[in-house]
């Protein structure tokens, strides 16, 4: 189901002085299927923006569409939204209140009011997809370590069969080992259910990789909305608002500077091995020609 | 002589489960052995788990070691008479900005340490000036900390720490709930530090990018030091690092993967400079190869 | 912007009241809460309404702000006054089916809605020109004696101070879990009192451990830099009476006397003249 936002605004404290715009008119579709990075350094407003995407803030301006309803209609069911829009908040293991792994993940599928049958086939598919394994599934979510909990808390989102998931900076905090787990967790569940995912994140070295489609926002307004090479060709804005490209971005342009012909807009490290080879190889080729 | 000297240091705690029964002990830290001299920035790698953050708990003498000995400035740890030295020497920053401020507004929280300590009051207001003069907070001396972002939380945190006029400042993962503005500026003001003011720096952290710039990195698994060296001799090591799922410079990996195609590309290789000018030697090379094959 | 809530809404400007030691601002509060019970008649309350117009001038702090605190206890205000304005027995004013104004219940009543007036208007003044930390401070160092019959002073004050660091972010950790588990579907709202009870285990979990993982992690942050309670502790800022903490302490003596003699002896001089 397609989410369109129409000139969304949000104005924190209205009408008193210290009004601010946290949102400035944001225009955006997110049609099925797409792995989204959402990018913009803390205060940029995405946050806000995707509390806006399930329901829990309410534009000060501004529509945003579900499935060609709009949301603030008085007669939208939130709670059917908040299913179907998935929201995973920093730190999500912060949230976990239950005595097992299991009961936890069960949260949100039981106040949906399913059966109980239903409730426990969808908590444990979804942490079958987490990928945790069965040996912790009754045992306290405060035993676990870091990046396990991540996992469960994910669950318990999943648990509800959202057709949009939305992380938001799903490795705050964790470790290289862990961050790299959780992420390629997430695309192997992207790739196995085709769930909409929107990823909010500072970190383009992270979204680089899995993405098709990076949105930038800076001072609440989207900078830019393109596929990852065309966003970051533009790495001289994106540090002017405390971002940056992905390192291997700046290693070609390093070489580009230096009279090497070659392409400015790689991302990742396969793809600038695979210039720099492809540089020598034709330079090899032009100097036996000469 | 070294500032902070560890030998066979070896952590042990009992897990016990719901009725106090004990269900096995876990070795946190397990024969590590450190040296560090007065003015050496340090850096400490490895993921969650591994041991680096109760290692750095035994410096600041809030940890007392199972087996061996820690010697801050030349003092046992484990001898409580110096424990409020070693702590006072021995300064500590921790992970979370939030909770570890005390004050209310921001000198105040400065401030908090010299107090403890008994410094007269006219010290205390010179100290907390020149402390958050170093890592450029003085003008938001007034501020609550809950106005200020989480990079200069932590510089505030930072700054009471050398409120204490301390030899050392152990960070124990200062930067992993920061975003990377945050993170820059933190790392910034400890460089600073260690150059300027000369304050031995013991860094530790899971970002790789951090600890290109110390003088000596140690990188710990399962409560061991399995490598230690120089930032380029640890980087050298890319396959093992990776083994350890830590976190390899993009500019390392890169030259790694093309040594591994036949470039002849250095070990270890830290910025895009280096990375750059190896291409260039190589470029150089060849096209005099092929002048003096066909020339 | 739960972050932005202080309690006891301080307001920050630059006047003498900002400035007096906070002991002066709470001895004379506590003095002046006591002089509304002690002062008799219109002319006492004219020079406590005169004091405190005075205090209010100085403080610089707009009168709007003492009347928000007068909001939170209308209702309370409006039932005293209505208790004693109908149940006071005595020579009945008017008579309205079984209720009866006395005009006894008429002075009482006004007696008691300026008391409540006066009492939440000062006490506010003190909050708006003194911040928590003062407070605190002031606190600590006025009840110093108390250590003596080996009351705990320092860690009192310690532990409020701490509470009141606390208070907002634990405000907008709470905000943040109740936004977490919206957004799996809890309901907070629905429902009797039991299941409305019930639905807030998820929120009242995660925020109990939050705390005591924040207690954790700051009592060790105390302990790495050196807090050992409050002996061999210096402060950073000191208390110390200035000259005009002296002429407030005076102000307030005089105001005591006046306020007592202007109770009692205008209505005699007055009586005197009119005879």
């Amino acid at each position: 189901m397609p989410i369109i936002l129409d000139k969304v605004s949000h104005i924190y404290g209205e009408d008193t002085a210290m009004a601010v715009k946290a949102l400035d008119k944001i225009s955006l579709v997110i049609p099925d299927g797409q792995f989204i990075g959402l990018i913009g350094h803390t205060g940029s407003g995405k946050s806000t923006l995707v509390q806006h995407l399930n329901g829990l803030m309410r534009a000060t301006s501004g529509n945003i569409y579900f499935n060609g309803q709009d949301i603030d209609d008085s007669d939208f069911d939130k709670k059917m939204l908040r299913s179907k829009v998935g929201l995973v908040f920093q730190y999500p293991e912060h949230q976990l209140f239950e005595t097992d792994v299991f009961s936890d993940v069960c949260f949100g599928p039981k106040n949906l009011g399913l059966s109980k049958k239903e409730i426990e086939l969808r908590a444990y598919e979804a942490l079958k997809l987490v990928g945790l394994e069965d040996e912790y599934f009754y045992q306290s979510p405060f035993d676990l370590s870091g990046g396990q909990k991540r996992r469960v808390a994910i669950a318990g989102v999943l648990a509800m069969k959202p057709e949009v998931l939305i992380l938001d900076e799903p490795t705050a905090g964790l470790d290289p080992k862990g961050r790299d787990e959780i992420l390629d967790q997430i695309l192997k569940l992207k790739v196995e259910t085709g769930i909409t995912v929107l990823l909010v994140s500072h970190s383009m070295d992270d979204v680089a990789k899995y993405v098709d489609r990076i949105i930038v926002m800076s001072r609440g307004s989207i900078l830019y909305d393109d596929i990852p090479k065309e966003v970051f060709k533009h790495y001289q804005e994106l540090e002017t608002i405390g971002l940056a490209a992905p390192q291997v971005t700046y290693i070609m342009k390093e070489l580009r500077d230096h009279g090497y012909n070659v392409s400015d807009a790689i991302t990742t490290i396969e793809e600038a091995k695979r210039e720099i080879k492809d540089y020598f190889t034709k330079l090899a080729v032009m100097q036996r020609e000469r | 002589m070294s500032l902070i000297k560890v030998r066979d240091l070896i952590y042990e705690y009992i897990r016990r489960d719901e009725e106090g029964n004990v269900e096995g002990i876990t070795t946190a830290v397990d024969d590590v052995n450190l040296d560090i001299k007065q003015g050496d920035f340090v850096a400490i790698l490895g993921h969650n788990g591994s041991g680096k953050s109760t290692l750095a708990k035994h410096l600041n003498a809030i940890l007392y070691p199972t087996e061996g000995t820690v010697w801050v400035d030349g003092k046992d740890t484990k001898d409580e008479t110096y424990v409020w030295d070693i702590r006072q020497t021995a300064g500590m920053v921790f992970q979370n900005p939030d909770n570890q401020i005390i004050g209310q507004v921001v000198e105040e929280d400065v401030g908090f340490g010299p107090e403890n300590m008994g410094v007269p009051t006219q010290e205390i207001w010179e100290r907390v000036e020149e402390s958050l003069k170093a890592v450029g907070m003085y003008s938001f001396r007034k501020f609550s900390p809950n106005k200020l972002s989480g990079g200069q939380k932590q510089r505030v945190s930072i700054a009471g720490v050398i409120a204490m006029h301390p030899k050392c400042i152990v960070l124990d993962e200062p930067t992993a709930m920061l975003d990377p503005m945050g993170r820059k500026e933190v790392i910034r003001a400890v460089r600073a530090l260690n150059d300027v003011e000369q304050i031995t720096v013991i860094l530790i952290t899971h970002y790789m990018e951090e600890v290109i710039y110390a003088d000596r990195v140690y990188v710990m698994d399962k409560g061991k030091v399995t490598l230690q060296g120089t930032p380029r001799e640890v980087f050298s090591e890319v396959e093992r690092l990776k083994e350890l799922r830590l976190d390899v410079p993009q500019v390392t990996l890169l030259a790694h993967e093309l040594a591994k195609e036949g470039f002849p590309m250095p070990k270890g290789v830290l910025t895009k400079q280096e990375f750059r000018e190896a291409l260039d030697r190589y470029r150089t090379e060849r096209a005099d190869k092929y002048a003096n094959y066909f020339g | 912007m739960l972050r932005d809530i202080t309690l006891g809404q301080y307001y920050q400007a630059d006047s003498v009241i900002h400035r007096l030691d906070p002991r002066v601002k709470l001895g004379t509060t506590i003095l002046f809460i006591i002089s509304l019970f002690i002062f008799h008649g219109v002319w006492g309350y004219f020079v406590a309404a005169l004091f405190l117009a005075l205090v209010i001038k100085l403080s610089k702090v707009p009168f709007k702000f003492m009347v928000k605190g007068m909001k939170s206890i209308i209702f309370l205000l409006s039932i005293t006054i209505l208790f004693n304005l109908f149940l006071t027995p005595g020579d009945p004013l008017v008579q309205i089916w079984k209720f009866r104004i006395t005009k006894e219940g008429v002075r009482l009543a006004l007696l008691l809605a300026i008391r409540l007036a006066f009492l939440i208007i000062g006490s506010s003044v003190m909050t708006l020109t003194t911040t928590p930390n003062q407070l605190t401070d002031g606190l600590e160092k006025m009840l110093k004696p108390l250590n003596r019959i080996k009351v705990p002073v320092h860690e009192i004050a310690m532990m409020m101070s701490i509470a009141l660091r606390f208070i907002p972010i634990l405000m907008e950790e709470t905000d943040k879990i109740m936004k977490a588990q919206l957004a799996r579907c809890a309901d907070f709202e629905s429902g009797n009192l039991i299941k409305k009870a019930k639905s807030l285990v998820p929120l009242l979990v995660p925020l109990f451990i939050s705390a005591f993982r924040r207690a954790n992690d700051l009592a060790m942050a105390m302990e790495a830099r050196c807090y050992r309670g409050g002996e061999h502790r210096t402060k950073m800022k000191p208390l110390h009476y200035h000259k005009r903490d002296y002429i407030a302490y005076a102000i307030v003596a005089c105001y005591l006397v006046v306020g007592v003699a202007a109770g009692r002896l205008i209505p005699a001089l007055l009586s005197h003249i009119a005879f």
